[in-house]
């Protein structure tokens, strides 16, 4: 039996308490740093919010010459762009994911998937300048024409495509944000797709069903709150995206009815007035307009990872 | 038709539409990869990597925007790697399925995709507004809190593979936690951990939101970390939105150098990872 020095017992015991509260406090950093982020942007943002009251996510004015600011076109171009995104990137992702767990040849699997995550690791400044110089041309020459011609004289929706042609605005910078959270809702969609029992599909298969039949019929609603919670996290993405979006946007504080008009973002006016703003009120409102995306986003991610806990948890496909 | 029929195309229709789906995805990456290459090799030279940023219309070069992405990279995951290894290590091995772990978990989880650009609001409140200028520092401060979370997740991720059986026979020897934590988990938690590195940096040295409004810019060499300093990313930006030939190239040559840096991390990462899956047989 070995013989316990009594000190170095008591070495050891020190080293643990340390250690563990070394360890413990990170982990409260995490806490903290929610805690310091939302205290910040209140306590930044108070100076326009007790000015402007409620008005000031209900007015479109947003003019640093008589220092008055209001909060809705940037809103509106972020919850639309946000919304185009999402209508492109839901299909598209449901279609590669499904495409990797049912349709895809073994031998190809991986490339492909690795490709999809690599789309992912793109730094999004790469998307906005992509965007400017490559998509919205393209955009402006062949795609817009094409939309103008054909519905802008329809009633209703037929004002969403009305305008010249531009190139930059909404549109564009909904379909930049669609390629960006594409690898985001697709990498999502794919591991819980690949929760589903093989069971439950071969059983599926037995009664002679067809793929398709499965994957509709077996796979997604097995899968259906997964599948939502991916959406979410896209969507969070998409809100808070900036830099893609800041390139294509056409940044102008005012609310067209046309998806082809220049518009704004939330994100997109911070990152191109704060550090020109000057005047505490200017300052303020931004950082008020901060808050506001940081209260959206968080109740839109908070509601994606309450959906997609007990999911299995993939680090690096979420990066 | 008949029944049959129907069903059959109707599924043959589905699986053309998600084989086009996975196209369409293939085909942004490869536009995006083949644009940077064709911009950026055409803006390549030697003079990238000795030169400075010039004023518009004459020639120069990226170096003080490279060196200072390098110091704010470097300084960003010195501050938040061990922070975020510690605090996996705490939800790991000691927190578990305590409250507490759940809510930082989730908490974490929320950091993870908050977006970058509020961080960046968050350091210029707390720290440039203290200090009252722009500065590397508070660059680098904004760069360790976007590399916490990303960290902290694929540390507990990768301390929880680690076989349980390992860490019993630490504890049966008599070795108190940390112990076994220096000595048996991290060594056999080691490529899972330098996964997490490179992931976070390959996080973090792209971001150009947070690093607007805390490092902002600098035209001329800087090595002082309490005054503004160059980076990659703000200078693509402001380059690549201006007018000037030159400081467009300028813009995709960096662009290229950032994208092929953070696609080398990134594939690194996932050839680490499937060596260690493969080592220890089966997947997750």
């Amino acid at each position: 039996m070995a013989i316990i020095d009594p000190r170095h017992a008591a070495r050891q015991l020190i080293y643990e308490r340390v250690f563990r509260s070394a360890t413990l406090t990170a982990a409260i950093l995490v806490l903290l740093i929610l805690g310091g982020v939302s205290l910040s942007l209140l306590r930044g943002a108070w100076p326009a919010v007790s000015h402007f009251g409620l008005s000031f996510v209900t007015r479109e004015v947003w003019n640093p010459v008589t220092d008055q600011y209001g909060a809705l076109a940037p809103i509106y171009g972020t919850i639309v762009t946000s919304l185009i995104a999402m209508v492109l990137a839901v299909p598209t992702g449901f279609g590669i994911a499904l495409f990797l767990t049912e349709l895809c040849p073994p031998l190809l699997k991986r490339p492909i998937g690795v490709a999809v995550e690599l789309l992912a690791a793109v730094p999004s400044i790469i998307f906005g300048i992509w965007g400017l110089f490559v998509l919205a041309p393209l955009l402006q020459r062949h795609v817009q024409p094409w939309l103008i011609q054909h519905f802008s004289h329809i009633p209703g929706v037929g004002k969403l495509f009305m305008g010249p042609p531009y190139g930059i605005g909404i549109l564009t910078a909904g379909v930049v944000l669609a390629i960006m959270v594409l690898p985001f809702i697709a990498a999502t969609m794919r591991d819980v797709f690949d929760t589903v029992p093989p069971m439950l599909k071969e059983s599926g298969y037995g009664l002679g069903a067809t793929t398709w039949e499965v994957i509709w019929k077996v796979v997604v609603p097995h899968s259906r709150v997964g599948i939502v919670g991916g959406v979410m996290l896209g969507l969070g993405r998409a809100l808070g995206e900036t830099m893609a979006v800041t390139f294509v946007i056409g940044n102008a504080h005012r609310i067209s009815s046309s998806l082809l008009a220049p518009g704004t973002t939330i994100s997109s006016s911070i990152a191109n007035e704060f550090t020109e703003a000057v005047g505490d009120l200017y300052t303020s409102s931004l950082i008020a307009l901060g808050l506001l995306l940081f209260i959206i986003t968080f109740a839109v991610i908070a509601v994606a990872q309450a959906m997609l806990r007990g999911l299995e948890r993939r680090a690096v496909s979420s990066v | 038709m008949n029944r049959r029929t129907f069903r059959k195309m109707k599924n043959g229709a589905f699986l053309g539409l998600s084989l086009i789906a996975t196209l369409i995805g293939l085909a942004c990456l490869t536009a995006i990869l083949w644009t940077l290459v064709s911009h950026g090799v055409a803006g390549m030279s030697t003079q990238l990597f000795t030169q400075m940023t010039p004023p518009p219309g004459s020639k120069g070069g990226l170096l003080n925007a490279i060196y200072g992405s390098a110091i704010m990279t470097l300084l960003g995951i010195l501050i938040g790697w061990p922070i975020g290894v510690l605090a996996g290590t705490y939800l790991a091995e000691y927190g578990r399925d305590s409250r507490l772990s759940t809510a930082i978990r989730f908490i974490n989880d929320v950091l993870l995709s908050a977006p970058s650009i509020i961080i960046g609001l968050f350091i210029y409140e707390t720290v440039v507004v203290r200090m009252g200028h722009f500065s590397a520092l508070a660059g680098a401060l904004a760069l360790a809190v976007l590399a916490i979370p990303i960290t902290l997740r694929v540390t507990e991720d990768m301390l929880n593979l680690v076989p349980i059986g390992l860490k019993d026979s630490s504890a049966a020897l008599g070795a108190y936690p940390w112990r076994t934590t220096l000595s048996v988990l991290y060594p056999a938690a080691r490529s899972g951990i330098v996964t997490g590195l490179l992931l976070a940096i390959a996080r973090i040295s792209g971001e150009t939101a947070p690093l607007l409004f805390t490092a902002l810019n600098n035209q001329f060499w800087s090595k002082d970390l309490l005054a503004p300093m160059a980076n990659l990313p703000v200078v693509i930006f402001q380059f690549a939105l201006s007018p000037y030939k030159d400081w467009q190239n300028l813009a995709w040559a960096g662009a290229l150098i950032i994208t092929a840096t953070i696609l080398i991390l990134s594939i690194s990462a996932r050839v680490l990872l499937a060596l260690l899956q493969g080592k220890q047989g089966a997947g997750r």
